[in-house]
């Protein structure tokens, strides 16, 4: 026999008193045959709906239909009891998913839901080993059957590789902004001029000879300095920096070279420098060793050690070509008893040319070469990438081989 | 160049072994790239700078080494025999500008046999082919003491004379090598009475050469103009151990010396008599001006000052002489095999590598000043890492590419090579797409099937068809994308709901292309139709930014992909950065969030295909409601039950008001209602 509420007419507290438990004692039974959660949303309406709800009800028949002495009595009780409905309404929830859950994955047991839950419960409601523990056990069936294969591989959006050159190249340049470098470029496209004669090639010089320097066509008819050729080196970069701006000068410039070689594993018509210029009063050759060997050793590590020997460059002045301690062997020359490979045993590895800048180059950039000095230097990217990295074919870094990027990436 | 370290000791008595010898010399200056051999026949391969002609030889590594280690340089004093007489040889310098010096001596009655044996073993063991003992003369004193010299049978040289003169207009000389050569009038020439008998500095006459019946021989030594043989050398692609010597510049002392130690060499295996003195014609003088030497300078550059003594040493052992010149100041004299060295900054070098770079500390200057930043690098590194996020790889490709892909791929006035490496690599790429093609190509070929890279580089057109105009070619940077086969391609499929492996589209593209925008500020963007012909003219659109085409893209053209044997769909986007640069990069604003929840009424109706979508988003959204927050498709759909030349589209609008709450009342329903009669004046039937 469902619960209705009683229309009250005795308004004294224990009168009111035993309206309270018979609906308390209702509440505790409807809330105990629920088995699904259809149940539990009957139970919530019949309980708490706007329109004839019992707590509606409770409104209606118990608190409107109160004498005035009494309504402060009964309407604290009717909120109590509002209060202990929507607890009530809200415990069981979780218990009549657990009954459709059980239902759905065939678990026989039920929990002998009655004789737990007793009306003097008013604490969470359940008895710790009753239903609470039982909805506990069937939410983890439930979660252990939507239990995934965590070891199958996740669905990646793939992400782009970076070009081991262009990342190399991006690495040093960071290297040197450090130190207080700007970054300047040029056109890949020069004239005679910025590429030589402005470097302190002189026409006619043998030194062009090491350039290996492809031309455009059609320049015959022009005086030689406006020919156009393809840059050989980014040290052109070095003279139209200079023609516009005074010392104190600090850049490096990266970018593309070219040169007449046909592609093949250690030759590429193409490739990538990174020259860098230092000019200001007071800049001296054990500047020039002191910063590379910062640069070299924040690139390789700080356990490389640098090397300096005399070379030959027209545009500097002394010349150096430096070496790093091999970051293979440490320096020694052996690996695991076996010769190494990457320094030929020698321990060093060549990695760059450098040099004091000629005088002769502020001629062309009206530089006074009795008041300022500096330093340029020049590396080749790929080199170092070949290095870095352990790529045995130059080729592999123009050929767009995803398989190669993905690698490297 | 193989220098035999065994052969310095002719000169120095070196105090450490060849390993070590080899070490110090390379830090010297003088490089040891490989050591092979072992004892007296160690052979160091040198690599000598361009610079230093006076290096390339045993005489000159020895000099080095004696400054180096502070050791005596022994020096080299041909011993000749009396010379009765006098020679009949008249020498005749016609260009005392191309020819400074000639000196010659005779020899008689020599017998041309093999060398003696250690002169043979000497040359053999530095890769030198020994061929008779007057021959072999002049290359061991070439090798000795690095002065080219030359010998002519005397006996076929007309009119006992040379004469050394410009090649006159349609004279030809076969030379040494056998080859019958033109020559130009620039080419300076040896000649005898009638005819040219030497390429001046290059290589000797096929005609005059040294042979077994001769007997008598002329002993040329001489100073030549370095620039007259390189392009003489040059012009004859004929690239000689003389040559390489002249065009970087000869001792002019050297001559009477090294025509003396030929002679010394002749005779002491071929026997025969020398017939008078040098005949030692001097044209002009040739001396290298003295230097000054500043002390402060040399701390100025270098960093740290040297001991005067230090400098002294160095320098004495070198050659070079020095004279006080006042306060910390020398005047140094150059040594005449040094023309390297003509100012104040080449003294500081030889200082400083002789004292041994290692040696300077190491110093880092001080500096105060900005660092600054290339004017689009904020916009390179946006667009470069959402290529990256977006999947695309980088890729660097060749800047050449082929006149006919130059020309099929953009009609800008392309630049040729004038030596390319091939016809394939002869002009400069006017576009980054034949070669996104062919890396995309090459992929396939290799087993790749999904694909995504992306290049930024340069363009480069002429700026004028006139190959002789005076302003620069453009360089224009752009990025190419390019896509093959799927999306998602390595997604288990099943693994969650909807995920599987799917065709790459041109939408695939588009959104990329998109992305790629969207970070730029403009007023106005839209896409349309005109396209390269290279791509699918259905499947390709332009993107237009504030009336600028700031990108194309789409699908290859299938003739096009056919061509470059691409075996499935390619997309390739091209971004033009230049016009897209004019842009600034979005600087973005709070703007409130909605307070007020949105409402979405869907539109579901059936168009033809020739009503765009960008039409139907123009006319709802020109409808002027306020609080229509967006317009947008959801579902396309296409077949049979829409029927031919049809589509139906799902659309939905989004209502949201800055003031309230959006109640289901009449004001949306008048909303909706003008919107539906917008899409059925586009010709749109409202799907049950």
């Amino acid at each position: 026999m469902p619960y209705s509420v009683p229309t009250i007419t005795d308004f004294s507290p224990s009168a009111l008193d035993s309206a309270v438990r018979q609906l308390l004692s209702a509440l505790d039974q409807e809330s105990a045959a629920i088995s699904s959660e259809n149940d539990w949303k009957a139970f919530r309406d019949r309980w708490m709906a706007r329109k004839n709800g019992v707590l509606t009800q409770l409104n209606e028949l118990w608190l409107k239909a109160a004498p005035k002495d009494a309504k402060r009595d009964v309407g604290q009780r009717v909120n109590e009891l509002r209060e202990t409905v929507a607890t009530k309404v809200e415990q069981r929830r979780t218990m009549a998913e657990a009954f459709d859950l059980a239902r759905k994955m065939n678990v026989a047991t039920g929990p002998d839901a009655g004789s737990t839950a007793t009306p003097s419960d008013t604490g969470d409601g359940e008895s710790t080993l009753g239903p609470k523990a039982w909805v506990g056990d069937v939410r983890k069936l439930l979660l252990a059957a939507e239990r995934l294969d965590i070891t199958l591989p996740g669905i990646r959006r793939p992400i782009g590789a970076e070009h081991p050159v262009i990342k190399t190249m991006n690495e040093m340049i960071a290297v040197f902004r450090n130190l207080g470098y700007s970054v300047e470029e040029g056109p890949e496209i020069e004239t005679d001029f910025y590429n030589f004669e402005a470097l302190n090639f002189p026409p006619n010089h043998p030194a062009r000879d090491t350039q290996d320097t492809l031309f455009l066509a059609g320049q015959e008819s022009k005086p030689l300095r406006d020919r156009l050729l393809l840059r050989t080196h980014t040290s052109p970069v070095q003279i139209r920096t200079m023609q516009k701006m005074q010392p104190p000068v600090r850049v490096v410039c990266p970018g593309k070279v070219h040169r007449n070689d046909a592609l093949d594993a250690t030759h590429s018509p193409i490739f990538h420098q990174i020259e860098g210029l230092a000019v200001d009063t007071n800049i001296t050759f054990c500047d020039l060793k002191g910063t590379l060997d910062h640069a070299m050793k924040a690139m390789f590590g700080s356990s490389v050690k640098t090397r300096f020997y005399p070379s030959f460059f027209p545009f500097t002045e002394p010349s150096a070509d430096v070496q790093i301690s091999c970051i293979f062997c440490d320096g020694k020359g052996t690996r695991d008893g076996a010769p190494c490979r990457n320094c030929k045993t020698s321990g060093w590895i060549e990695l760059l040319g450098c040099g004091m800048v000629d005088p002769n180059v502020y001629g062309f950039v009206d530089y006074d070469a009795t008041k300022v000095s500096g330093f340029a230097f020049g590396m080749g990217v790929e080199r170092i990438a070949i290095m870095k990295y352990g790529v045995d074919d130059i080729q592999l870094f123009f050929q767009g081989d995803a398989r190669f990027l993905e690698q490297l990436g | 160049m193989k220098i035999s370290p065994h052969w310095l000791r002719d000169f120095v008595d070196l105090p450490v072994d060849y390993s070590r010898l080899a070490d110090e010399l390379t830090l010297a200056g003088v490089a040891v790239e490989a050591i092979s051999g072992e004892g007296e026949n160690t052979v160091f391969e040198m690599e000598i700078t361009t610079n230093r002609p006076d290096a390339m030889n045993h005489y000159g590594v020895a000099r080095e080494a004696s400054a180096l280690y502070d050791l005596p340089l022994k020096p080299i004093e041909p011993k000749l025999p009396p010379s009765p007489g006098k020679s009949e040889v008249t020498i005749e310098i016609q260009e005392p500008e191309l020819c400074a010096r000639f000196t010659a001596r005779e020899v008689r009655g020599a017998v041309i046999k093999p060398s003696l044996a250690h002169i043979a073993h000497r040359l053999q063991l530095i890769d030198q082919r020994p061929i008779s003992n007057a021959v072999d003369a002049t290359n061991y004193v070439l090798w000795e003491s690095g002065k080219p010299t030359h010998v002519f049978d005397l006996d076929l040289l007309e009119g006992r004379r040379l004469v050394i003169r410009r090649a006159r207009p349609g004279e030809t000389l076969k030379t040494l090598d056998g080859i019958e050569r033109k020559l130009a009038t620039d080419d300076l020439v040896v000649a005898d009475g009638k005819r040219p008998v030497g390429l001046a500095g290059v290589m000797g006459g096929f005609d005059t050469m040294i042979t077994e019946r001769t007997k008598n021989i002329l002993i040329e030594s001489a100073w030549f103009d370095p620039v007259t043989v390189r392009r003489t050398s040059k012009r004859h692609g004929l690239h000689t151990d003389a040559s390489h010597r002249f065009e970087r510049g000869a001792d002019f002392e050297s001559t009477v010396p090294s025509a003396n130690r030929v002679a010394e060499l002749i005779l002491a295996s071929g026997g025969g008599t020398l017939i008078g003195d040098a005949i030692d014609v001097i044209a002009r003088q040739l001396d290298l001006a003295p230097v000054e030497l500043d002390l402060r300078e040399v701390r100025r550059i270098l960093g740290e000052q040297l001991s005067t003594f230090e400098i002294s040493r160095i320098l004495t052992r070198l050659g070079f002489t020095l004279l006080a010149g006042g306060e910390d100041k020398y005047l140094v004299h150059i040594p005449s095999w040094r023309l390297d060295i003509e100012r104040e900054i080449d003294i500081i070098e030889e200082l400083a590598r002789l004292h041994g770079y290692d040696k300077f500390p190491n110093t880092l200057p001080a500096y105060s000043g900005e660092v600054r930043d290339l004017p689009d690098a904020h916009k390179d590194a946006r667009l470069r890492s959402s290529l990256l996020a977006l999947g695309y790889n980088e890729a660097i490709s060749l800047t050449f590419i082929s006149k006919d892909d130059a020309r099929r791929f953009s009609a800008a006035p392309e630049l040729d090579l004038a030596n390319p490496l091939s016809d394939q690599a002869s002009v400069m790429r006017t576009s980054l797409v034949p070669s996104m093609l062919h890396m995309l190509a090459y992929n396939l070929n290799r087993g790749s099937d999904h694909v995504r890279l992306f290049e930024a580089g340069n363009i480069f057109e002429a700026s004028s068809p006139d190959a002789n105009s005076v302003s620069m070619p453009r360089e224009l940077k752009r990025i190419s994308l390019g896509a093959t086969g799927k999306v998602d391609s390595e997604v288990v499929s099943g693994l969650a709901e909807g995920a599987a492996a799917r065709p790459l589209s041109f939408f695939d593209l588009k959104g990329d292309v998109e992305n790629l925008l969207a970070p730029f500020t403009h007023w106005t963007l839209y896409y349309d139709e005109k396209t390269a012909d290279y791509y699918h003219p259905g499947r390709s659109a332009r993107a237009v930014m504030d009336g600028a085409t700031v990108a194309q893209f789409g699908q290859i053209h299938p003739d096009v992909a056919a061509a470059r044997k691409l075996k499935q769909h390619a997309f390739v986007a091209e971004i033009y950065l230049d016009r897209l640069y004019q842009h600034d990069l979005r600087q973005p604003r709070y703007e409130a969030l909605p307070r007020f929840p949105a409402v979405e009424r869907d539109f579901s109706f059936v168009f033809d295909d020739s009503v765009e979508f960008e039409k139907i988003h123009e006319s709802v959204c020109g409808l002027g409601i306020p609080e229509l927050r967006s317009f947008v498709p959801v579902e396309v759909f296409r077949g049979e039950k829409v029927g031919a030349g049809k589509y139906s589209l799902l659309m939905r609008a989004k209502f949201q008001s800055t003031e309230e709450t959006l109640r289901d009342d009449v004001q949306l329903l008048v909303w909706s209602d003008r919107i539906t009669k917008t899409l059925e004046a586009l010709g749109g039937k409202q799907r049950a």
